[in-house]
């Protein structure tokens, strides 16, 4: 059985706004049949303000269309057409405390069924961008035709690489044969042949001072340390803000740096892959082994202990 | 009230008395078979009857023929790759559209190392062209693989006249059959079917257990080697309460034999009725006229089985789906497509599949709660109006990326 939230249960059992609105001036069909999944979304649109006054909703699908159908209309309703097509996937999903990987496409299909809509309320053509393969990484909900795209787009050949561009592969690594499959045919198609290595790539694998035993370190004071760590976390925070997330150094204990992540790194499925990064980029540069962990997850101290 | 299990397909309760006979083997009756004294040469008798027990129910010639495995799906991978390995110069193999994943992942798998693989299909109710099977019988053909009975439909295939004709030929024949043993009565001894994949958690014995039976004098190579458990043939320490209780179970079997062929498929055929009569656009997928006792599917048409599912569970009962949401892909159930079903069907169709402990109360109160469940979705489906689907459904409702 599925891992549905709460929300997503409430939203399937007594779905909002189900039906079509009576007098709608827009309309939005998307889906596909053959996958089990497909939406009509009608909304009213007061042509003054461009206000969505009501939207409704039908859905052939599974729990999660449904859900995500029914918060889709609670989310439009008295937004402007504008604020609407802001609404992202992830938001739709987030309204609904989360879905599952393999079902994030049922978010999708609503936003996609909004777009439908106002392109059909200001007489636009809306052109689907949208294709959909097999999910491979069940972690990060990545498909096969993301991945070949993402593989002919950069010239990939190794699953690291495909796993730094795309994500996929980078949990607990069981799609790897896979993304191996596909790499073998991407590879065939442009006259290459995929050379993988049995127990992952060597290369990126941090050598500690090969040779030089400790030197680094040793040469540091904890200050010096704290004040390189901190260097360190300043050079990455750009990247991060980037994507509307943060790092803060909380607390160095000897090979333990505990940072705080916030915005969208907090609690963010790639927090943990951020995390990874930062502890590589921490480990080069220190050339000593450490450990980043979240300030969330730091023992709590029992005051006398 | 209790919940009603209705997905007896996917796995079965331990019956009670099988759970009663496998316990000392826990504790007490801990030794290893393998092992001379009292301890271990107790249990090797207790692995011998449920050996027997084995035999009897498959109406094999020899207890020897008995293999006890880990589950149905390493029956199945064994007796395909052993055909292979023991011929190799051998290199297709035939199966169908709508076998069961543990034959058809792993003959696509095998496709990629170089093997054929000819995959008959089936019509609209779910039956083979024999005439296509009988083209493809040439030495080339290393196996047959075709199950017994589907477990989603509950079609029963003539693997006796199947295994006949590959026998003719030389060629060898196995049979996957998880979901008929124990509901169909057999007598392999009088057969020309070589091998045979059985698994205990569909007969009411405990998980991870399982049997493949190998006829005397077939070539066999080992999946797994190693010790010289189960005659050499797979080694690795028995598992002797899966084994015992396993025995067990299909002592049971044969005593249950016919009232699963009366009684649970008159609930089954009520059923069927019931829901027919109170759910317009409805139908069952597969063969009626040739079926397990015990499995109806019905595809109700324009909503799909996940939400009916999700419902179900919700009032207490117990089915599944051959949709394509319940298993995390994107097409429905690869039975469905192959006999035709339209989309709009196909992803919501519902396996009711009974057992034993089932009653007719419960079966009454199933039908009373799957229509008004139809009902509540079909309000929500873009293709259904007030009073039924809407008119030319597919062009009314044909979404951008349909």
């Amino acid at each position: 059985m599925w891992d549905y939230s709460e929300t997503v249960k409430e939203h399937f059992y007594n779905p909002k706004n189900a039906g079509a609105v009576s007098d709608a001036n827009a309309v939005g069909d998307v889906g596909s049949i053959s996958c089990g999944d497909a939406l009509r979304l009608t909304l009213k649109v007061e042509p003054e303000t461009e206000i969505i006054i009501d939207a409704g909703f039908q859905t052939f699908g599974c729990g999660s269309a449904i859900a995500s159908s029914s918060a889709l209309t609670e989310m439009v309703k008295g937004k402007t057409l504008d604020q609407a097509l802001e609404i992202s996937n992830q938001d739709i999903a987030d309204f609904l405390d989360g879905l599952p990987p393999e079902k994030m496409h049922c978010s999708v299909m609503g936003r996609e069924a909004l777009q439908a809509a106002v392109a059909d309320y200001r007489g636009e053509v809306w052109e689907d961008d949208h294709e959909e393969g097999a999910l491979i990484c069940k972690c990060f909900a990545i498909d096969d035709v993301m991945i070949r795209e993402t593989i002919r787009a950069n010239n990939l050949s190794s699953v690291e690489e495909v796993t730094n561009y795309t994500k996929a592969g980078g949990g607990c690594s069981s799609c790897h044969e896979g993304i191996e499959n596909i790499l073998t045919e991407e590879l065939e198609a442009r006259g290459d042949t995929f050379e993988p290595s049995a127990v992952g790539k060597k290369e990126g694998v941090v050598r500690l001072n090969p040779g030089k035993k400790e030197e680094a370190p040793a040469t540091m004071t904890p200050v010096q340390r704290i004040l390189k760590i901190q260097e360190v976390l300043e050079g990455l925070r750009p990247a991060l803000q980037a994507d509307g997330g943060d790092v803060e150094l909380m607390d160095v204990e000897g090979k333990n740096i505990y940072v705080k992540l916030t915005g969208a790194c907090n609690g963010c499925q790639m927090a943990a892959m951020t995390l990874g990064g930062v502890q590589q980029k921490l480990i080069e540069v220190l050339g000593e082994f450490v450990k980043v962990i979240p300030h969330t997850e730091r023992p709590v101290e029992i005051a006398g202990a | 009230m209790a919940d009603i299990y209705l997905d007896n397909n996917a796995t079965t309760m331990c019956d009670p008395d099988v759970v009663q006979e496998l316990m000392p083997y826990f504790s007490e009756q801990f030794g290893n078979p393998s092992s001379l004294h009292s301890f271990g040469n107790k249990v090797g008798f207790a692995i011998k009857k449920a050996r027997q027990q084995v035999q009897k129910l498959l109406g094999a010639e020899h207890d020897s023929e008995i293999i006890f495995t880990s589950c149905g799906s390493e029956s199945d991978s064994t007796a395909i790759l052993s055909a292979l390995k023991a011929q190799p110069e051998r290199k297709e193999i035939i199966t169908t559209v709508v076998e069961h994943p543990a034959v058809l992942t792993l003959c696509e798998y095998l496709e990629t190392e170089g093997y054929t693989v000819h995959k008959l299909k089936v019509d609209s109710k779910g039956n083979l062209d024999m005439d296509e099977y009988a083209s493809l019988l040439t030495d080339k053909v290393a196996v047959v693989s075709v199950m017994w009975a589907n477990n989603e439909t509950g079609t029963i295939f003539p693997v006796l006249e199947m295994a006949e004709m590959a026998d003719e030929k030389g060629i060898m024949f196995h049979t996957d059959a998880v979901q008929a043993v124990g509901k169909i009565p057999m007598n392999l001894a009088d057969s020309k079917i070589h091998m045979l994949s059985l698994s205990g958690h569909k007969l009411h014995a405990p998980k991870g257990v399982g049997v493949l039976y190998l006829r005397r004098g077939v070539r066999f190579r080992p999946l797994l080697r190693g010790g010289h458990q189960e005659r050499g043939r797979r080694a690795g320490t028995e598992n002797t309460t899966g084994i015992v209780g396993l025995g067990k179970a299909c002592e049971l079997a044969m005593e249950h034999m016919e009232y699963e062929n009366t009684a649970v498929a008159e609930m089954r055929d009520r059923l069927q009725e019931g829901i027919l009569a109170a759910v317009p656009h409805s139908f069952v997928t597969g063969n009626p006229e040739n079926r397990l006792p015990n499995t109806v599917n019905i595809a109700f048409e324009y909503i799909e089985g996940e939400a009916i599912l999700l419902l179900m569970n919700k009032q207490g009962v117990a089915a599944s789906s051959g949709s394509a949401c319940t298993s995390g892909s994107l097409e429905p159930s690869h039975v469905m497509k192959a006999m035709g079903i339209p989309y709009t069907a196909a992803h919501g169709t519902v396996r009711f599949s009974l057992s034993r402990y089932n009653t007719p109360e419960e079966i009454e109160r199933v039908i009373e709660a799957v229509p008004p469940i139809v009902a509540q979705l079909r309000k929500l489906s873009p293709y259904w109006g007030d009073n039924g689907p809407v008119e030319n459904p597919e062009e009314a409702f044909a979404p951008v990326y349909a």
